[in-house]
Order: C-alpha cells, then sequence, then structure tokens
C-alpha cells in the first residue's frame, strides 16, 4: 500500500486491493499469470505487485514477441539480409535483439540494408521504390500483428508485387500457454488473459484452461485498475471453486475477437508442425509460415535460410523468466552483465520484456522500499 | 510494436475503402482500417490501431485511457510515435 499516492483513482484501487486480501484463504499460496508484457510493464512500473497481499504472486508469462525469438532466427534473418539483393525490413523492436554474431543494428552498422518501418504496409513502399531488389519484411509477433502481415501480403498479391516476401516468425499464444500448464516446474493458480490478443482470437480460446486444467482466466486491459479488477474476479473465481473464462476488457475486446482479421490470417498462412521458442524449446503447432499458396512471398522458400540451432548464452536465463520460474532479478546476470544499453538475453531488449521493465521501475520501488524501511526505523 | 495506440478518425480514403486518416497526438497519418470491414469507423470515431491496422473501435473515453496509459510508458511509446511519423501507407 506504499505507493498509492502516484496513482489515479487511488481509492478505487484501495478497495479492490481489500476486496482481493478479503479473498484469500489463511494459508494458501496463490500464483497468477499474466500471460502478456504489456500487463507485466504496467505491473512494475505501479508496483502493483505492493498493492496485494503476500499470499499472492503474480508470475511473468511469455508474452513478449521479442522475447521468445530464439538466436538461431536472428541469426537467419541476418543472413538473408546480408544478400546483396535484399532488403529487410523490420518493427524497431526487433533491432536490437541479439544473435550469435551481433543484432540488426550491428549488421546495419556493418553495411547490411535493414530498414526499420512502422507498419509491414510500409514495406511494399519500399518494393514499389526498389523494383530490381527483394524487400523482406521480418514478420514478428502474436495474433496482434500476424494480421497486418496477412493483410500486407494480401494487398502485394492484388498489385501483384513480385519483389515482396515474408520472413514469417508470427508465433501464437495458446500453445505457449498450454506448453506453461504441462511444464512440471511450476504450479499456476489462474491467468490473467492477454488484451490486445484477444482483439483478434477473442476469449473462446482459452476455455479449454478453464475446463481441461481447472484453472480461471481473466482477459485484461492495461490499466492499472484493470489489472486489479482482474486479480479479483480471478481471486473470486478461486474463493467459490469455479474456473471460466471471464473479460474484464469487454469495452475493446469482443468474446469472438476480430473475425476479419482471423479470415485473413487463415488465407495466407498455416501452423508450423513446430517452432522453436526461446528458453521454452520446441512446441508443437505454436507458429505460423506463410502458406502455400503464398509461397512466392516465403522468403524462406526464395532463399536459403541456414536454419541452424544456436543455445542461448550460458548466462542466460530467460527461459527461466519467460516460464515464470525465475523473477528477472535471480537471474545471474540481471543487471550486471545484462541491461537495457547491452542486452544479453531477450527480456532485457523489449520494453514488455519482464527484465526491461523491471530494470526499468522495479529496482526503483525496491530502493524505495528500502528507503522508507530505514525512515521507519529511524 | 505491441503497443495499441488510439488514434481519431479524421477522413476516409476516397478511393480506397480500407485505407483512413487518423490523428494520433496531432500525428496525421494513413491507416488501414479494413480489418473493421464488418463494422468500418466513421470520421469522428476511435479506433485502437497496431502497426497501421485498426484492430478495434473504441470510445473517446477508452481512446482518453489507453493515451494516458501510453504517455505514461514514456520512450517506448514516443518510439511509436516516431516511427508512425516515418510511416508512407498508401
Amino acid at each position: 500500500m506504499r505507493f498509492v499516492d502516484e496513482f489515479r483513482d487511488a481509492d478505487k484501487a484501495h478497495a479492490l486491493a481489500a476486496k482481493i486480501a478479503a479473498l484469500c484463504e489463511p494459508g494458501r499460496q496463490y500464483k497468477l499469470m499474466e500471460v502478456c508484457g504489456g500487463h507485466t510493464h504496467t505491473i512494475y512500473k505501479h508496483g502493483l505487485e505492493d498493492y496485494l497481499p503476500e499470499s499472492i504472486t503474480l508470475v511473468h508469462g511469455p508474452g513478449c514477441p521479442v522475447c521468445v525469438i530464439p538466436m538461431g532466427r536472428v541469426d537467419d534473418a541476418i543472413h538473408l539480409a546480408s544478400r546483396p539483393d535484399v532488403i529487410m525490413t523490420s518493427f524497431g523492436d526487433m533491432m536490437r535483439v541479439p544473435g550469435s554474431n551481433g543484432s540488426f543494428f550491428d549488421a546495419k552498422a556493418n553495411g547490411t540494408d535493414i530498414r526499420m518501418v512502422y507498419s509491414p504496409l510500409d514495406s511494399l513502399k519500399i518494393a514499389r521504390q526498389n523494383p530490381d531488389r527483394q524487400v523482406v519484411f521480418m514478420a514478428i509477433g502474436f495474433e496482434t500483428t500476424a494480421p497486418s502481415t496477412a493483410v500486407t501480403m494480401l494487398r502485394a498479391a492484388t498489385e501483384g508485387l513480385r519483389n515482396f516476401s515474408v520472413f514469417c516468425n508470427h508465433v501464437t499464444i495458446i500453445p505457449a500457454i498450454k506448453a506453461i500448464l504441462d511444464s512440471p516446474d511450476l504450479r499456476l493458480d489462474g491467468f490473467i488473459g492477454p488484451g490486445h490478443v484477444s482483439t483478434v482470437i477473442g476469449c473462446r480460446p482459452y476455455e479449454f484452461i478453464a475446463r481441461d486444467y481447472g484453472k480461471p482466466v481473466v482477459v485484461a486491459g492495461f490499466e492499472p485498475l484493470d489489472i486489479l479488477q482482474s486479480i479479483y474476479m480471478l481471486m473470486l473465481q478461486l474463493s467459490q471453486g469455479r474456473s471460466q473464462v471471464e473479460n474484464q476488457y469487454s469495452r475493446v475486446v469482443p468474446w469472438d475477437g476480430n473475425t476479419v482479421a482471423l479470415k485473413a490470417i487463415g488465407e495466407t498462412m498455416e501452423l508450423r508442425p513446430y517452432f522453436e521458442w526461446r528458453g521454452l524449446g520446441f512446441i508443437s503447432h505454436s507458429a505460423l509460415k506463410v502458406r502455400s499458396a503464398y509461397e512466392s512471398m516465403d522468403a524462406e522458400l526464395l532463399f536459403s535460410v541456414p536454419g541452424v540451432r544456436v543455445a542461448d548464452p550460458k548466462a542466460c536465463q530467460c527461459g527461466e523468466v519467460l516460464k515464470g520460474v525465475l523473477k528477472p532479478w535471480e537471474c545471474k546476470v540481471f543487471g550486471t552483465a545484462c541491461t537495457p544499453e547491452t542486452p544479453i538475453g531477450t527480456c532485457m531488449v523489449s520494453p514488455e520484456g519482464a527484465c526491461a521493465a523491471y530494470y526499468n521501475y522495479g529496482r526503483m520501488h525496491r530502493t524505495r522500499v528500502a528507503e522508507a524501511a530505514r525512515l521507519g526505523a529511524s | 510494436m505491441c503497443l495499441g495506440i488510439p488514434g481519431e478518425v479524421v477522413e476516409l480514403h476516397p478511393e480506397q475503402p480500407d485505407l483512413a486518416k487518423v490523428n494520433v497526438s496531432g500525428v496525421r497519418r494513413m491507416i488501414n482500417i479494413g480489418l473493421l470491414a464488418d463494422d468500418p469507423p466513421t470520421p469522428g470515431e476511435w479506433v485502437l490501431i497496431h502497426v497501421g491496422f485498426a484492430l478495434s473501435k473504441i470510445d473517446e473515453g477508452e481512446a482518453a485511457a489507453a493515451m494516458a496509459f501510453l504517455e505514461g510508458i514514456g520512450q517506448a511509446y514516443e518510439d511509436e510515435i516516431a516511427a508512425l511519423r516515418e510511416s508512407l501507407i498508401e
């Protein structure tokens, strides 16, 4: 309850915190996973864990698309981009992700033609302007960004653009959640479901979690009160012995998702048999590839991609952080060898990565807690 | 990339029905609204934008709340707006 003053709607936050505390059974420990990196960011920024009773632990999940890209895919992308006939386009978030021989930024500094774009549609303009070069879009992200890649491919097909292709690294959230549920390392009591991904996939895909695993899921918005409200909804279900999928973010997320977006994904992409996730290893049917009907836009078929598997650096414990087994500060290199300026692991690269979020905000809170304790003691 | 940015639809593209001009914090840029084809936004309505695509319609109150959240995020939001500024969707 220490940081309520820096928070809008502090009274509501207080009231929710009290209601959450009242639902805790004495002696029981609760572990709730927030799947989405955006939620992790809010939790650390606003010190939400300080509002919760000690018996509730928030566990940070794998929902940061930059964080789950394995090193080998970064190396493959740089290999592709280094061809003289290729211009690679990428979201800015991807530029600092380390491969085994450096990041996109490092490759760019060495003369490789990698260009940052805001939208995959910007890649089409670059393709039109450079008809003698192949423009390869580095497609990353969960179901939030997959529709944009899909529509861009459909647009390229309609225009008859022949020099645009996609290096597809889109991943799907449900198999990752299932992998975590099946992992022996971690026992969770419930899930704070991702907000923006659910805008596309809706709430139904989470039903197996409630039905088959008996764990509640609440799809949540991104503001501090949204997250506290969602925790309250999860705790209410747990106290009543229920496990259902509920939608706290219904003002943005329709129960059935965005069917136009799902159709565009289905038309242009299909599930891969398996895909490697950083830290989580190979997960069946967990990623998308370009559908064979659009193979002329599949960079993996157009160019030779080495496809070498690269082990994460030994010191890096992103895998444990992504699975929620370790808290960021429990990693051996957190804040020392691995910082946002010189990241070793992906969780430190993206602002939505648990390590970067904790590095930016959590340490500040811990310092202030220590300060408050010191003042209290004197 | 993961941030959903609220934008107010300013005008629809006269020739391409899947494009619309939006105003995001004073930056006016073209975005794709094709994913909302089931219920297309009209000028004055607000949308949540991901990498140049409107993914959902939102009301003005939600837009204001989302904007307050994003402004609190700091650098990541500034990077996103800077990237949007460079965007030339057509």
